[in-house]
């Protein structure tokens, strides 16, 4: 019989039924006799990553986290991509895809978070290295041709739409790095300005995640899969709120088009 | 620009070629009139094609880009993309979200559409290079060397791509088995055979990502215009697949009996005892 292999999940069969679980098993912990009602959201979330349980301030870090990530705002990209399924009565889920497909993106999203992963991982809290990484970004890259995510347009974990560090990435770094006052978060924020200064633009919130990730442990896959869930709250709250609003409410861009090869004149389209 | 001026330039400030909905009126599509003037000559192969390259293709080549997406879709539920629609069929979710769903998944590393890409990459570049003056044959070892395998080439068990010879046959029946990229793909599927004397076959056999990917070139497809095409190349499978799954009792698609997890990880433990 063809088996699935896992390390994180066991079951016992119910005695009446082997399709049905009678007992499941996190990691060696009995979930619903056991954890449930004993584990909190993040170290479980943390247990089915690691495989083991979080410190208590990993635990901490991962939670404050999800809160400064569980919403990036109504005009962030992946939210907004959640709104326009939700204000079209598209399924819920549909919605959710939608914030994960361009949550997935190289600009904030899931792909800027894991290449920021593989700066922590190649240079570590090495000033020097970070500075030659960061420089090799905004050179003009080779065009790859082979992969299926283009070649990054930026530093991964900065913002090139950003003037300075805003006030939500600074507040958040700040908070975050008091938890782990050794780590690679707070060697982020004592380097902040020479790291902005060697990227040539602010730190992003997902620099700030990417840190805090490194704190954690996790490799840029986990990191990477965990950033995509933590930001789904809010596109998914934005997205029934639109629903609730309507097309009415629903900004178009109706004067925002430019149609520059119009073959039937200039007309604005509508 | 700083990104501020940048930025602010931009803001209800989009200018585009690609197109426009004049709403009750016409839409224009990269520069023609998508009702007036594309819709009488274009079928929608054609118009998707327009719509990437911005290049209008032959009847022949339109065969040929068609058999492409033809020889990909196979009805089988276990392949790996086509089992989520399957699944998605067996609990009843919507049309839409498994199909869009499995073609996403399908934009995978080790098969799809990273297969797709990595392999008329190899194609192009394999082809400058022999133009320059380098053996075919050293190309492709040094691909070996560099990346362990040669995308376009190997199969996962040592038998010939049953796709090939139907799309070689179609090939030629449009005129278009005897291009540049085609013939090296070939060329180099019996050079590898003749080095290695038959073995490393399952290593070294065209396999249609391959073939398909030489004609794409052929055809003057970039690799992210290949990517784009071939995004949706396995699409006629799925429906079967997901119609199989939901026209039967819900949950009746491999069921699994607890005793299908093999579970490897840590032995039972209480929690913060």
């Amino acid at each position: 019989m063809e088996r699935f292999h896992t390390r994180i999940w066991d079951e016992e069969a119910e005695a009446d039924n082997p399709f049905a679980a009678r007992a499941c098993y996190c990691a060696g912990y009995d979930v619903y006799g056991d954890l449930l009602g004993a584990i909190r959201w993040e170290e479980y979330l943390y247990l089915m990553l690691r495989g083991e349980a979080p410190e208590e301030h990993e635990a901490r870090l991962l939670h404050d986290l999800a809160i400064a990530l569980a919403n990036p705002g109504l005009r962030e990209y992946s939210v907004h991509a959640a709104m326009n399924a939700g204000v079209g009565g598209s399924s819920h889920a549909a919605c959710l895809s939608a914030a994960l497909a361009v949550g997935a993106g190289q600009l904030g999203g899931g792909r800027d978070l894991h290449e920021a992963m593989g700066i922590w991982s190649r240079c570590a809290r090495d000033l020097n290295a970070w500075s030659e990484a960061l420089a090799a970004y905004n050179a003009a890259a080779e065009p790859d041709r082979t992969e299926l995510w283009a070649p990054m347009a930026h530093p991964p974990g900065f913002d090139p739409n950003g003037v300075s560090c805003t006030t939500p990435v600074r507040r958040t770094l700040e908070h975050l790095s008091a938890i782990v006052p050794a780590g690679a978060l707070a060697w982020l924020a004592a380097h902040r300005q020479a790291l902005e200064a060697a990227a040539g633009m602010p730190l992003s919130m997902a620099g700030v995640a990417a840190a805090a990730y490194t704190d954690l442990g996790l490799e840029a896959p986990q990191a990477e899969m965990l950033h995509l869930l933590l930001r789904l709250p809010g596109a998914a709250a934005h997205a029934l709120e639109q629903e609730g609003y309507g097309s009415g409410k629903f900004p178009f861009f109706k004067n925002g088009l430019k149609l520059d090869n119009d073959p039937g004149g200039a007309h604005e389209s509508a | 620009m700083n990104p501020l001026e940048r930025l602010s330039e931009l803001e209800d400030n989009w200018h585009t070629e690609m197109g426009a909905w004049f709403g009750g009126e016409r839409v224009v599509y990269r520069g023609e009139d998508l009702l007036g003037s594309l819709l009488p000559e274009m079928d929608w192969m054609a118009l998707y094609l327009f719509g990437i390259t911005g290049r209008r293709f032959s009847a022949d080549e339109l065969r040929a880009l068609n058999a492409i997406w033809t020889n990909t879709s196979y009805p089988e539920p276990r392949l790996w993309n086509n089992r989520i629609t399957s699944l998605a069929g067996t609990v009843r979710s919507t049309a839409s979200l498994t199909l869009g769903v499995a073609t996403a998944v399908s934009e995978a590393r080790i098969y799809g559409h990273g297969a797709n890409i990595r392999a008329i990459d190899f194609q192009l570049r394999a082809r400058e290079r022999v133009k320059a003056g380098e053996s075919l044959l050293a190309v492709a070892e040094e691909e070996f060397a560099v990346r362990r395998s040669i995308y376009g080439y190997g199969r996962p068990i040592p038998v010939e791509d049953e796709r090939n010879a139907p799309m070689l046959k179609l090939m030629a029946e449009c005129g278009l088995d005897q291009g540049e990229h085609v013939r090296q793909a070939l060329e180099l599927e019996q050079l590898l055979f003749e080095k290695y004397q038959g073995r490393r076959r399952r290593l070294v056999m065209l396999n249609i990502t391959g073939l398909d990917a030489a004609l794409a070139a052929d055809l003057g497809f970039t690799p992210r215009q290949f990517h784009l095409f071939m995004t949706t190349c396995f699409l006629a499978g799925m429906p079967p697949c997901y119609i199989d799954a939901f026209e039967r009792e819900p949950g009746s698609f491999f069921p699994l009996r607890v005793d299908r997890i093999k579970y490897e990880g840590p032995v039972r433990r209480r929690w913060k005892d």
